[in-house]
């Protein structure tokens, strides 16, 4: 990681990578949703509202991975002072606190035709919400400590204390056994059939590498508005 | 009850929000990079 201290070698990295995960992304989520709209199978108890599953899983999965990043960012930058560790962890914000948003929605949805309720206050459902409350209060801090010309230190620290969050999401179904239904995939083994599993797996990579991608275009803006900011104040000099 | 309004208002959902963040981001890149590199070309 200490490679990429330096802005100008990662932003010769950065430049292609960002066009290849975008596109790769974009054309693995259309090949994704396609295959599980049109072509996997309807579940035999919910029916065709399983078909939400391609969408709700990987804004999941991103909205907790993307704090994941906010935390081993803040980490860097309290540690080891990494230059580019606090522009990372901005770059994360945005894209994570959507992404959050996202499950909320799409899993209101799904909860309205499968449990005939829009919400409940269910571990599960509830400890989410708790993450894009995280998520909106590290925005403001992260901004609010640049505009006073900090380090994001704060942000950093508030990033690591977030994420004690992360287990509690993920273990929210096994302490809490409410309405929210229990973990489906696991690192060996899935309770998931095969047929609505790859098209799972295929759209849950499309919107990650999106999701790279967004988070290198929102760094690279940061890097550039950075320069700008630094000229403009040696031309005031 | 039909379940297809709920797919789609999901569907759009996530897809609205996806590609408006791409669009969003690409385009406050965009303008960035070609004001730090207007500053460069006046130097």
């Amino acid at each position: 990681m200490h490679i990429f201290a330096n802005p100008t070698r990662f932003l010769r990295l950065a430049r292609p990578l960002t066009a290849w995960l975008g596109w790769c992304g974009a054309l693995l989520i259309a090949l994704g949703l396609g295959w599980g709209l049109f072509f996997a199978p309807p579940d035999y108890l919910q029916g065709d509202t399983v078909r939400i599953l391609y969408i709700h899983v990987p804004a999941a999965w991103l909205g907790m991975a993307g704090w994941a990043g906010i935390a081993v960012a803040g980490l860097m930058q309290i540690v080891w002072r990494h230059p580019l560790a606090g522009v990372a962890a901005r770059a994360l914000a945005v894209p994570g606190a959507v992404f959050t948003f996202v499950c909320l929605a799409t899993g209101s949805l799904w909860g309205r035709p499968a449990w005939g309720t829009w919400w409940e206050w269910d571990g599960r459902m509830t400890s989410m919400l708790v993450l894009l409350f995280l998520y909106i209060g590290f925005i403001a801090l992260a901004d609010a400590e640049r505009e006073r010309g900090g380090e994001g230190r704060l942000a950093a620290i508030f990033g690591l204390v977030g994420a004690v969050n992360l287990p509690v999401i993920h273990y929210s179904v096994l302490w809490w056994r409410t309405l929210h239904q229990g973990q489906s995939i696991g690192l060996t083994r899935s309770s998931i059939d095969s047929s609505m599993l790859w098209p799972l797996f295929v759209a849950a990579f499309g919107f990650s590498l999106l999701f790279a991608a967004v988070v290198l275009m929102r760094m690279r803006a940061a890097l550039a508005r950075q320069k700008v900011e630094a000229r403009m104040r040696r031309m005031a000099a | 009850m039909t379940h297809w309004p709920f797919i789609a208002g999901a569907y759009a959902v996530a897809l609205i929000a996806t590609f408006g963040l791409t669009g969003w981001s690409f385009a406050a890149m965009r303008r960035a990079e070609r004001e730090a590199d207007s500053l460069k070309d006046r130097r």
